[in-house]
């Protein structure tokens, strides 16, 4: 993609760079040349036809240029070749879900290098978009509403990956990354993430299952306050939570973790928004186990 | 000469004579004060932003406050300050005095307009100390975040819903005026451009802002009911609001940068002691602006999941926009051929105003071109193109006419010596301030962002650097500005050689505007004057 954005983008800067140049020149020339010192007596010259008629019609031509290079480029962005790998794209508060064609699910976006890539994109909750800066490409996760990308990662490597529609708090820190890799290894990896008994005898890495899911976006570790509650000292604390409009008090254990993690609507803690996402598709239920028991821990 | 009009207080005292004043020049400085006033607070709000994002990470508020930060930062300068800016201002003072009468139509209706404006100001102001706090969605209010959000959103689109009736009186109070009030022999080809550009103005405020004013008032509904006008789950669509407030806020950017456009058009002329180069083409140029402007809002919506064939066609209207801007500065620059040039402060912010705003409008095609939009749409690129046309031109203009016009309005002129300082320094700052954020969006960092990761750094110290250059060279400005009200020599009536009608009235202004309604046989830039 990189290359049709820069075709375009180098001939409006060519384009542009002559006509600063141009309107900078004459200004600071005739400022100069027709001075007062200089030139105390000035002529009356109130326009000139054959003038404005260059000046209306040269420039047409080159905005249409502009406007042509800009298209055309655009057209070939948007065409997704038939045989591009599908990955479904889930956009929220504040983090990315992949989702490949056997049903897995990832954080970061695993690919093969030199394979065409088709994102199929929605949002859960309010507008994202999804920014590759080193493929110049990006389009808005719309709640209700597919949208679509494709692109070919160039060589294996990591991309990173923005969200350039403000989603409120966590916008800035809504970044992940593609993961491109050679088909071989990319065939290998599709091949046993499915595979429940390799991932089963994993064990989960829980801070970074939290940074990955966005948690900790919102949760800090240490005490201090983000949009939701710490999860420092969590396990044990009393607390009051709003339950369908009811105030309630509890105390936190397991049943309120798991419940807090795949239902957050359904209890919030008094004070706080009600803005949270399920978690219900994105954990597996040993990354739940895995989470819980961290968060025990945690004190 | 009869007494100025700082004399006549209508039988009221102290400030009572100002705020329930119907005399335009009156209202028109109420209204400069005031929005110099919002302009005061969007800079030091847009300073601490700066501030902020100075280093990645904290550095002087939480993610909450910096998002309250670029609200309202948004919210002020543009409803508060650049759209009423130089209309209501200097328009309000200006428009009869140009046009040959002693008011605008209707008197009684612009003193409302003010009072409709320093409401919904307030109203903005207040949503700070209100429960919920400061909004914290841009001021463009997207949906389903504005709705979600529990800050004070509906506050905000109220502020924005009464501003909005102050904008379509003002429009229709200046529509009325243009087309009755003419001096006799004052034909429509006879009339000044800046007048030209607040007509123009005019009818952009008149028809398009009813449409903010629908967009409005459905959000707010859907955040106090859930009508579900643009949430999926409920049969609505959040790209409607996109569509909706985009109808109204692409024109309204003409409301910005046409009246600015008109300030230019006057004093490229009169520092050069000659009639304006092509008249006639800058007139339509700023028609043709003003009724394109309409048709070209999905430019803002590339990646919005708006069709392809949309995008085509929008990408092809906003091109076609860039032409009529280009025969504007072209004339401008044609005017001073042959002439003679003296540069005087007016002048030397005109000229920061033709290359910044030049560069705003050029960057502006990188903007439109739907290839390019796909990298740059969301990024800092955007917020430094704006600036170049919002600031280094809109602002620009408005400093630019300030300079131009304050000693008639105060009968008193300033340093020049300072002034032309203050145009250096804020110059430079400018530059260092947005130009670096070229370079952050071309990279890839988005904005609205309140965190960023170390590779942009660089950019960032740089643009908050020259933050602090562009505050020094505003503070220069309006204090050398300030000081001429009280310590400035005399201005004499006409200290430029203008040769438009207010030039020829003492300054300041008498109350009446003439003691006898000219009779105009020449045109607005003839160095031939006519006879009052
Ligand atoms: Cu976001
Ligand atoms: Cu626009």
């Amino acid at each position: 993609m990189t290359d049709k954005v820069n075709e375009a983008f180098l001939v409006i800067m060519v384009i542009c760079l002559a006509l600063l140049g141009l309107v900078t020149f004459f200004m600071i020339f005739l400022a100069v040349r027709y001075r007062r010192g200089k030139n105390p007596n000035p002529e009356d010259i109130s326009g000139s036809l054959p003038l404005e008629i260059t000046w209306t019609v040269v420039p047409a031509i080159l905005v249409f240029i502009m406007f042509w290079y800009g298209w055309v480029n655009f057209k070939a962005m948007r065409t997704v070749p038939e045989k591009a790998f599908n990955v479904n794209v889930t956009a929220r508060m504040w983090s990315w879900s992949f989702e490949y064609p056997d049903g897995f699910k990832t954080t970061t976006l695993m690919v093969p290098a030199g394979r065409p890539v088709n994102l199929d994109i929605i949002s859960e909750d309010v507008l994202h978009s999804l920014f590759i800066p080193a493929f110049k490409i990006k389009e808005d996760a719309v709640p209700g509403m597919h949208t679509r990308l494709w692109f070919t990662a160039p060589a294996p490597g990591e991309y990173t990956i923005f969200c350039s529609e403000y989603c409120g708090q966590g916008h800035s820190s809504m970044i992940s990354k593609v993961v491109a890799m050679t088909e071989k290894d990319f065939s290998t990896w599709y091949q046993t993430h499915g595979d429940k008994e390799a991932v089963g005898k994993a064990v989960p890495d829980v801070p970074k299952l939290l940074d990955e899911h966005g948690c900790l976006d919102c949760h800090t570790t240490d005490g201090s306050e983000l949009t939701g509650p710490s999860f420092k000292g969590i396990y044990g604390r009393k607390i009051v939570v709003i339950s369908r409009g009811k105030e309630r008090a509890l105390t936190v254990d397991d049943a309120y973790l798991l419940s807090s993690v795949l239902y957050p609507d359904k209890d919030i803690v008094k004070g706080y928004e009600d803005i949270m996402p399920s978690f219900k598709d994105e954990l597996s239920e040993k990354e739940l186990a895995a989470i819980i028991n961290y968060l025990k821990e945690l004190k | 000469m009869g007494t100025d009009f700082y004399m006549n207080t209508e039988g009221r005292k102290g400030v009572l004579s100002w705020i329930l004043s119907t005399d335009h020049k009156r209202i028109g400085l109420l209204y400069l004060y005031a929005v110099l006033g919002f302009f005061l607070i969007g800079v030091i709000i847009g300073l601490l932003m700066r501030l902020e994002l100075m280093a990645p990470g904290r550095t002087i508020v939480n993610a909450r406050a910096y998002d309250s930060l670029f609200t309202l930062h948004g919210i002020i300068m543009i409803f508060f300050f650049i759209i009423p800016g130089v209309p209501s201002s200097l328009g309000n003072f200006f428009l009869p005095l140009q046009i040959g009468a002693r008011d605008v139509a209707f008197p009684r209706l612009n003193l409302l307009s003010w009072w409709l404006y320093v409401i919904a100001g307030l109203t903005a102001i207040s949503t700070i100390f209100l429960p919920g706090g400061p909004p914290d969605t841009g001021w463009t209010l997207y949906p389903p975040y504005s709705i979600k959000t529990p800050t004070n959103v509906s506050g905000t689109a109220l502020a924005a819903f009464i501003v909005g009736f102050s904008s379509i009186l003002t429009g229709l109070n200046f529509i009325t005026t243009i087309h009755r009030l003419r001096a006799p022999g004052m034909t429509w080809f006879r009339m000044p451009l800046f007048t030209w550009t607040l007509y123009s103005t005019a009818w952009v405020q008149v028809l398009a802002t009813p449409v903010l004013a629908i967009t409005l008032l459905l959000l707010i509904l859907e955040r106090a009911f859930g009508t579900g006008f643009f949430d999926p789950a409920k049969g609505g669509d959040p790209l409607m609001f996109e569509h909706l407030f985009w109808i109204y806020s692409h024109p309204a950017v003409y409301v910005m940068i046409l009246p600015a456009m008109g300030i230019i058009s006057e004093i490229v002329p009169t520092f050069s002691r000659k009639t304006v180069f092509g008249y006639k083409a800058i007139v339509f140029s700023g028609l043709s602006i003003a009724t394109l402007g309409y048709v070209v809002w999905g430019h803002h919506m590339f990646t919005s999941g708006m069709s392809d064939v949309s995008s085509m066609v929008f990408s092809f209207i906003t091109f076609a926009v860039a032409v009529p801007s280009g025969i504007k500065v072209f004339n401008w620059i044609a005017t001073m051929y042959k002439g003679s040039v003296e540069i005087k402060p007016p002048l030397l912010y005109a000229f920061a105003f033709i290359f910044l705003f030049s560069i705003g409008g050029l960057t502006g095609l990188v903007n439109s071109a739907v290839a390019t939009n796909v990298h740059i749409h969301g990024t800092f690129f955007i917020v430094a193109h704006f600036h170049y046309t919002m600031f280094g031109g809109a602002g620009f203009a408005f400093f630019t006419g300030l300079h131009y016009r304050l000693p008639k309005m105060t009968g008193r002129m300033y340093n020049f010596r300072a002034s032309t300082v203050a145009c250096i320094v804020l110059f430079i700052g400018f530059n260092i301030l947005y130009f670096p954020m070229f370079l952050l969006g071309w990279q890839g960092m988005p904005r609205r962002y309140y965190d960023y990761p170390p590779e942009f750094h660089g950019n960032n110290f740089i643009s908050t650097i020259g933050s602090w250059i562009l505050a020094a060279g505003l503070l220069i400005m309006f204090i050398n500005l300030a000081r001429s009200l009280f310590k400035g020599e005399k201005a004499g009536n006409n200290p430029w050689d203008g040769t438009t009608l207010e030039w020829q009235v003492s300054s300041p202004p008498p109350q009446e505007n003439f003691e006898k309604i000219p009779h105009i046989t020449r045109g607005p830039y003839s160095r031939e004057k006519n006879i009052l």
